[in-house]
């Protein structure tokens, strides 16, 4: 079983499309679609990898990211930002909230499956430690 | 004639001139003026200059010494078609700096001074108590007439008592009409169009009379100019230095006189009045001349030996047993009378008021302390004015004894106020005039008048003993008041007038010369000299300091200004400054605006020291430099200009942040709008390519194939809408929507509309109450359009409305020339936060997925309804969900 990757994002399809690509390449992927309880998802479901869509119904994926990067334990996850508004100032933010990678949509398969496996290596690599 | 009946006529005809000036005023108020504010009206109003002097006693003049009664219409013709540009100076200055008053003026010009008021105030209201008493005494006199002409026993009214009634009389008037409000600009419309009427009457009654000499006494023109040539005026010889001396006297006074500086420039409502009255004025002023010589002459000749010739314009006609004529000079010279003594005082009272009594309660306050109310004060102090500008003039009269010839006292009120002339003309002309200069010319020109002519005027042992005026003060025989220096053998007046100017003119250069003017004085020297280069020029220099309460300034407006005025002024300030809603900075150019409005209510001295009082400090924070580096005048006037422009930037700079303001709010919104288009066409793009590069590498099982396959389908559909919904909301935003209009019926769009959002969660059945009698309305509409706006309505409800058992009402009213549609879901409705919200672009309220759409909805169904003549709004307060379509039953065509 590879590592867990767990995705929010709210546009079905293309949490279709990542879960797809994805898990093709042994991840097992985890999906959820809502921003207001997401935190206490990812703090039950602890995922390896966290994929974070910025614009979601009910709370901002910056919203998130910056609540659970205060709990304890969840300040390394490796976190991959989604957006997309595609603007310069979308990349600072989520820097300053504290993404460790950032996209804009559309994006090719090639290109997130990449993100996702350095996420991944440089978590192996802390593992080697 | 009965005596009475005289009483009742001049009765009546003040009331009707009362009526006059009470329906001009009323016009004015309701800003009806129109004509009244006339070229005309302006020079009737001039007419003032012709007092019962001109009226009675011209004739009494020529009668005694020849053409020489001419000088005094010669000297105003001299100035008003020869010295236009000087009187036009004046009247833009007058305009400029809201002057109230001659003595304003000079106070103004020589920095705001008060001293200078005060003393121009005082002389002007001793130089008139003599010219006041004279038009008591013409119409004591004319009263007099009538009364011993009187046949059927009427006893002969008792002198004293008549001048007491017409004095009062004249006070009440005044009173009534002079001080009713207390404008801003000093002008008082209704009394100005009294004295017009008064104008006619007078020249009516005089031409009236000449023509009775002329054509009913007398043979016409011919005979006429034989009596003349008969009389003792033929052998009347012209002495040049009186002559000369009583045209510069009375070319002086037209200009001086306060009655004739009220009309002139304080009445006046438009400059270019001036051009017609330059050759109107003459032109009355030589009609009214015309008949002086023929009624004199024809006087001599008829009436008894020792007849007062002043009274000949009366005399003649009763004595011709013309009672008709009699009564209508007697109306003519009553006019002249009335019409110069409301005038003079209502200018004196203003004088007195705004540079005596006012300065001297403000004295008595504390500083800072906001007055009270100033208006009522300032009308009480004007009226008590009147009262005593009057009781003096009647004072005059009764110690004079009231036998003197009207001309004689007339031309002794003249040599006072000529005095101003010097200070008047400099401060226009000569920009090194000085407060000192003024003073002391002024002062000096006053002392010689008042020794030399004034008061020997009482009468001999009167006021001056025969002594001092035979021999010199203690024996000082070039003292002597008739006698300056020695010079003997020159007539009185002409003495007093040549003695008391050159010493008025050569004091008031010399302390000109010597003395340094101060800042505020250069400032309005340089105003005033520059009237013509600077329209809102002369800057008085107050610095915007902050200390200056725009609120305080305002309590103290409000209290001299009256309420609606200063509000409108402050607000009117305020728009200026782009300060729309609240109370305008008091800048530099406010501060002085404001002195300048209040100047028009209390002058520009008290005006000034009221402002300082509450601005806390008195202008020029440049004093200390000037004394430094002792510039010259353009410094200041450099300085002042500087300050307007300042002004002006720092208004330019308000704008311009204001406009900035908002354009960077529009950028703001432009942003967001671009960024969420951005996020609506990634969003399913995102989908597509990430599909298709599934789909294009195979090796995907078939059942995968179709279901990513229709994924595509769907986003592409998706992204299709969000583009035909934007160019849709693009066109009805911008108006230029081609709208096809027909006559169809409601109901059948309503069904259209149901059919098509039957699409929408196809699944749910839903249930519609619909009013079919209601629908049965035909209306004249883009059918397409407003089905449109039904099918978003209606597939919202389906989309949203969260009942277990969905129902829809849609129900229709009709009112006046609308119809309205109102669909109301059973749902929970839409939560108030966002009901605001809801016709936004992009304002999806839940999440995208459940809505398929980009949340452009009722965004065009809000553009739609515009472009239909209606409104969509939010029912809030029904049981859910609920919309109200409002449009006309019949829409017309804009025009293209």
């Amino acid at each position: 079983m590879g590592l867990h990757v767990l995705l929010i994002e709210d546009e079905p399809n293309i949490a279709e499309a990542i879960r797809f690509i994805l898990s093709r390449d042994g991840f097992s992927v985890s999906t959820y679609g809502d921003g207001q309880d997401a935190v206490a998802q990812v703090v039950s479901l602890r995922p390896d990898i966290l994929i974070l869509d910025v614009m979601l119904p009910g709370q901002s994926g910056y919203d998130i990211l910056g609540q659970l990067r205060q709990r304890a334990g969840f300040a390394d996850l490796p976190v991959l930002m989604l957006t997309a508004k595609g603007q310069g100032r979308d990349r600072e933010t989520a820097a300053r909230v504290g993404a460790d990678m950032f996209m804009t949509k559309p994006f090719s398969n090639a290109e997130i499956l990449a993100a996702v496996r350095s996420l991944g290596r440089g978590l192996t690599l802390r593992g080697a430690e | 004639m009965p005596f009475n009946l005289l009483v009742v006529a001049a009765l009546a005809y003040v009331i009707s001139l009362f009526c006059v000036a009470f329906v001009v005023e009323r016009r004015a108020e309701i800003g009806a003026a129109g004509w009244l504010r006339s070229p005309l009206v302006y020079t009737l109003s001039l007419s003032v200059y012709c007092t019962a002097w001109t009226f009675y006693g011209a004739v009494g003049y020529a009668a005694r010494s020849g053409l020489e009664f001419l000088t005094i219409y010669l000297g105003p013709t001299i100035v008003f078609v020869g010295w236009w540009w000087v009187l036009r100076k004046l009247v833009r200055i007058g305009r400029q700096h809201r002057v109230t008053s001659i003595a304003d003026l000079i106070s103004s010009r020589y920095g705001k001074s008060n001293l200078l008021g005060v003393i121009v105030t005082v002389m002007c209201v001793m130089a008139a108590t003599p010219y006041i008493a004279l038009q008591l005494q013409s119409v004591t006199l004319s009263f007099g007439v009538f009364a011993s002409a009187t046949t059927d026993g009427w006893a002969k009214p008792n002198g004293d008592v008549t001048s007491i009634w017409v004095t009062a009389g004249l006070a009440v008037f005044t009173i009534l009409f002079g001080t009713r409000n207390l404008d801003a600009n000093e002008q008082h419309t209704g009394v100005v169009t009294a004295i017009a009427v008064e104008a006619v009457v007078k020249l009516v009654a005089l031409v009236a009379v000449g023509c009775f000499v002329v054509w009913g006494i007398a043979d016409g023109p011919r005979d006429i100019l034989a009596r003349i040539d008969a009389s003792e005026m033929a052998n009347w010889h012209m002495k040049p230095s009186r002559w000369t001396g009583l045209i510069f006297l009375s070319a002086a006074a037209v200009i001086c006189l306060p009655r004739m500086f009220q009309v002139l420039v304080v009445e006046n409502s438009d400059e270019r009045h001036l051009a017609t009255a330059s050759w109107a004025f003459p032109l009355y002023v030589m009609i009214m001349s015309l008949f002086v010589v023929p009624i004199a002459v024809v006087g001599l000749e008829l009436m008894p030996e020792g007849a007062n010739p002043d009274l000949f314009v009366l005399t003649l006609p009763l004595a011709q047993g013309q009672g008709g004529l009699a009564m209508l000079a007697f109306l003519g010279g009553f006019s002249s009378a009335t019409s110069m003594v409301i005038v003079a005082s209502i200018a004196l009272a203003t004088m007195v008021s705004n540079h005596i009594v006012m300065p001297f309660w403000l004295s008595l306050r504390p500083a800072k302390a906001v007055p009270g109310d100033v208006r009522r004060l300032i009308l009480l102090s004007r009226r008590l004015s009147i009262g005593a500008i009057l009781a003096l003039g009647y004072a005059y009269y009764k110690v004079s004894g009231g036998s003197e010839a009207l001309a004689s006292i007339g031309l002794i009120s003249f040599v006072g106020v000529a005095q101003i002339l010097p200070a008047m003309l400099g401060g226009l002309f000569w920009r090194g005039a000085t407060r000192v200069g003024a003073v002391l010319g002024l002062c000096f020109g006053f002392a010689i008048w008042g020794y030399t002519l004034f008061l020997p005027s009482f009468g001999a042992e009167a006021a001056l003993s025969a002594q001092v005026m035979t021999e010199g003060p203690f024996g000082i025989t070039w003292l002597r008041p008739q006698a300056l220096f020695g010079v003997t053998g020159m007539d009185p007046l002409i003495h007093a007038l040549f003695w008391s100017i050159t010493l008025n003119t050569l004091i008031f250069c010399a302390g000109s010369l010597v003395s340094f003017p101060s800042p505020v004085e250069r400032v309005q020297g340089a105003a005033f000299v520059n009237a013509f280069d600077a329209e809102p020029g002369g800057g008085q220099g107050w610095t915007a300091q902050g200390e200056a309460g725009a609120e305080d300034l305002l309590v103290m407006a409000q209290r001299i200004l009256g309420d609606d005025e200063a509000l409108g002024f402050f607000e009117a300030q305020a728009v200026m400054q782009g300060k729309v809603g609240y109370l305008p900075d008091p800048t530099a150019g406010f501060i002085e605006q404001l002195e300048r409005r209040l100047a028009g209510a209390v002058g520009a001295a008290t005006a000034h020291a009221m402002i300082s009082q509450i601005v806390g400090r008195t202008a020029v924070s440049v004093e200390d430099l000037m004394a430094v580096a002792n510039e010259a005048a353009q410094i200041m006037e450099y300085s002042a200009k500087l300050e307007e422009q300042q002004d002006a930037l720092t208004r330019s700079a308000r704008q311009l942040r204001d406009a900035n303001d908002k354009l960077t709010q529009l950028s703001v919104q432009k942003d967001a709008f671009l960024s969420q288009i951005s996020h609506e066409l990634r969003t399913p793009m995102t989908s597509i390519r990430a599909f298709s590069e599934i789909l294009t590498e195979g090796d995907l099982p078939p059942e995968l194939v179709t279901k990513y396959g229709l994924v595509i389908h769907q986003e592409t559909k998706r992204l299709t809408r969000l583009l035909d919904d934007l160019l849709d909301l693009s066109v009805l935003e911008s108006g230029t929507v081609q709208l096809n209009l027909d006559l169809s019926s409601l109901r059948s769009m309503i069904d259209a509309a149901l059919q098509s959002a039957s699409h929408t969660r196809p699944e749910r059945s839903f249930v519609i109450h619909r009013d079919l009698p209601g629908e049965e309305v035909f209306l004249r509409t883009d059918s397409d359009r407003l089905t449109q706006v039904f099918i978003n309505l209606i597939s919202n409800a389906r989309k949203y409305c969260d009942s277990d058992a969905p129902e829809l009402r849609i129900s229709v009213r009709r009112k006046g020339g609308r119809v309205t549609v109102d669909f109301i879901d059973n749902g929970s409705g839409i939560p108030k936060d966002k009901q605001s919200l809801i016709f936004e672009k992009f304002a999806r309220l839940t999440d995208q997925t459940k809505a398929g759409g980009a949340g452009l909805g009722l965004a065009i169904c809000r553009e739609v309804m515009a472009n239909l003549g209606g409104t969509i709004s939010y029912l809030p307060g029904q049981w859910g969900g609920a919309f109200r379509v409002t449009l006309p039953l019949r829409l017309e065509k804009p025009k293209a």
